[in-house]
């Protein structure tokens, strides 16, 4: 029987509503609400915010919520909000020395000014599944601890004083804005940041990843992580002064590499850079690894692993770009398969024909 | 139609991306077949699913046109349907299926059968506008290539196709050079559509969202499907005629109509096969009354 695989509205907007069911789910038990998903299921809002392109914890919960917890889809929906949003300009860069730290370590000193703090980390929690957590049980509270110091300078700036480590780049390049301006080859480093922060966390992952096996040359260091609060600043015109808008959380990767020199530049470490909100720690990371894979060209190294190929990297790199155009595999496609039916018969008759032909020439020698 | 939902800009983008858009498009107008990158924004679509064109659509609808949109030819598919209603709700313009009663007209791969005329305007979502993407996938080298106008590497891929199977193996975005300049992406409509591009009385663009690229063939601009002197360029033809209006002349897509296979040839064209019908044609079909595929958005008459 013949069943129209065309739908109309009536289809569509049963779509919803079934989505919306399923997205509710047992309606016996209790709704989920947006301030527990923001304060419960933070490292989602966190990733969510980062890729999102968003600091706004409530809306990235919401789209948590909205999305039954696909991160993906809720990374979208989020974008999807934020490109209607006014544009003022833009901030002064964050001071990130002068954070206030939740964690900050470094895997390069035992001790460095500042000392090592842990924070909250799940890297030695031994990933026992924990039972008690079926129960309603509330975990013991975490023991009263000092207030860390502030601010705590860099680990790259103390480097920096012995001349071990490349200069930061100058500070007075305008941003680039890929929401303004589209990505074009070869890109200038701040783009290519921005691209790898708005990047997805799966793909930037696998990527670092195979610079650490062998695809691309790289030997780093953490010089340091910090994850804390840092404020947000803006000139307003109108004020000719800068104005705090607020703090935000962030987690800040510096990756250490070593750097042969050249004829114009004695050995000397070179870093790679990674950035995102909250507590997206191990994005920060991957993108950190990926930024010093893609300076091979700019460092004069061999670019011949995928992770160094920047167009390879960067136009593959936004999961709204993949997922979409994955998905749309799912769209109708009847006319372009139609034609290609049409093809492959004809093909195939006419080498029916000359096979034909051509046996019957053998017989006729035969 | 209502009136625009509140809360957002007429037709979804802010004045300032409009005007960005307006301009690349205007650059695209001036030089044919050239694409110009422009910065696509998030759309509530999904990218590769026609956010490219709806950009383009939106940047250039006013209050007082009326908008026609197809998916595989039909108005009914779930897309098309999906993204008129997005401009109903966003614009509160006047929506309809009747292609010579549209101003503008945005397509997923098909030009629709009816002939445009001047002032419309045939807007293409593109997934991938580049061309020569199989052959060469770096933006950076197959900029270079259309700067020196290139094209050996597709005339050679069209020669191996010859060389191997006797004939060109490319039935759907078949490319084409536009005002002698530029290869172009004809998006994937049928090879069976090119022959509608050239000297086109209408505006045709081109939006490539995710891509972030757009494109344009002016009205009455010569559009030539690659072809050799020896293999002209040909469509496809159908042994069999339309099985609900008896069109001979249309681009026809395959029914699956029962377990053991059995098939059915309609129009992709969903208007031109219902006006057709309305006009008292027949095709072979005895059961075509109860296939209308206008029915389900037709609603009550």
């Amino acid at each position: 029987m013949y069943v129209a695989a065309k739908g109309g509205e009536a289809a569509i907007e049963q779509s919803w509503r079934l989505l919306a069911a399923e997205r509710r789910g047992d309606p016996a038990l209790a709704e989920l609400s947006v301030a527990q998903i923001r304060s419960q299921l933070r490292l989602a809002v966190d990733r969510v915010m980062s890729e999102g392109a968003l600091y706004d914890p409530e809306l990235a919960a919401l789209a948590v919520k909205q999305a039954s917890g696909d991160l993906v889809e809720a990374i979208f929906l989020l974008r999807a909000y934020r490109t209607t949003l006014p544009r003022f300009g833009n901030s002064l860069p964050l001071d990130s020395a002068g954070m206030r730290l939740a964690r900050r370590i470094s895997a390069t000193f035992k001790d460095v000014p500042g000392g090592q703090v842990l924070g909250p980390t799940p890297d030695y929690t031994q990933r026992l599944l924990d039972f008690a957590l079926l129960a309603d049980g509330a975990p013991p509270p975490p023991q009263a601890s000092e207030p860390l110091p502030a601010p705590v300078p860099r680990i790259e700036t103390l480097l920096a004083q012995e001349g071990l480590i490349e200069p930061p780049p100058a500070g007075d390049l305008e941003p680039a804005d890929l929401t303004r301006e589209p990505l074009l080859f070869p890109a200038c480093r701040p783009a290519r940041l921005q691209a790898l922060a708005r990047g997805d966390e799966g793909w930037l992952l696998a990527l670092g990843y195979s610079t650490q096996r062998g695809y691309g040359n790289a030997h780093p260091f953490v010089g340091e992580i910090r994850r804390g609060w840092v404020a947000v600043q803006f000139i307003a015109d109108e004020l000719g002064l800068a104005i705090e808008l607020g703090e935000i959380e962030i987690v800040e990767c510096s990756l250490v590499s070593q750097f042969a020199g050249n004829d114009r530049t004695p050995p000397q470490f070179t870093t790679g850079y990674g950035l995102a909100f909250g507590g997206a720690e191990r994005k920060s990371i991957a993108m950190a690894l990926v930024d010093r894979a893609l300076r091979a060209a700019e460092l004069g190294e061999p670019v011949s692993a995928p992770a160094q190929d920047e167009e390879f990297v960067l136009a593959h790199a936004d999961s709204l770009d993949a997922s979409g155009f994955v998905q749309h595999l799912k769209l109708p496609h009847y006319v372009d398969f139609q034609s290609e039916l049409e093809l492959l018969r004809r093909l195939r008759a006419a080498q029916a024909a000359g096979a034909g032909a051509a046996r019957a020439d053998g017989q006729e020698a035969a | 139609m209502n009136a625009a939902a509140t809360g957002y800009n007429f037709a979804f983008l802010d004045e300032g991306t409009k005007k960005m858009i307006r301009r690349a498009l205007l650059k695209a107008v001036a030089i044919p077949g050239y694409q110009v990158p422009f910065a696509a924004r998030e759309m509530p679509f999904a990218f590769g699913w026609g956010t490219g064109g709806v950009q383009v659509t939106a940047s250039v609808i006013g209050a007082g046109d009326v908008l026609k949109v197809i998916d595989q030819g039909a108005d009914d598919t779930t897309n098309a349907v999906n993204i008129r209603r997005f401009f109903a709700r966003m614009t509160g313009v006047r929506t309809t299926e009747r292609t010579r009663q549209a101003s503008i007209v945005q397509t997923r791969h098909r030009i629709p059968e009816t002939p445009l005329a001047e002032g419309q305007i045939l807007v293409y979502q593109v997934p991938m506008p580049e061309p020569l993407f199989r052959l060469e996938p770096r933006r950076q080298q197959t900029i270079a290539l259309h700067a020196l106008a290139d094209y050996g590497l597709m005339n050679v891929r069209l020669y191996e196709d010859i060389a191997q199977l006797g004939a060109i193996a490319r039935t759907y975005d078949y490319p084409v050079r536009v005002n002698g300049r530029y290869l172009m992406s004809p998006s994937p409509i049928p090879k069976f559509d090119n022959p509608k591009m050239d000297m086109n009385p209408a505006l045709q663009l081109f939006g490539a969202g995710r891509e972030k690229r757009l494109y344009a063939v002016p009205p009455y601009t010569r559009v030539e499907s690659l072809d050799f002197e020896d293999h002209p360029f040909q469509v496809q033809r159908w042994s069999q005629a339309c099985a609900w209006c008896g069109a001979r002349d249309s681009f026809l897509d395959e029914l699956i109509v029962d377990d053991a296979g059995g098939r059915l040839f309609v129009c992709s064209d969903s208007e031109y096969c219902g006006e057709r019908r309305a006009a008292g044609r027949r095709g072979p079909a005895p059961t075509a009354a109860r296939h209308d595929p206008l029915a389900s958005v037709k609603g009550p008459p």
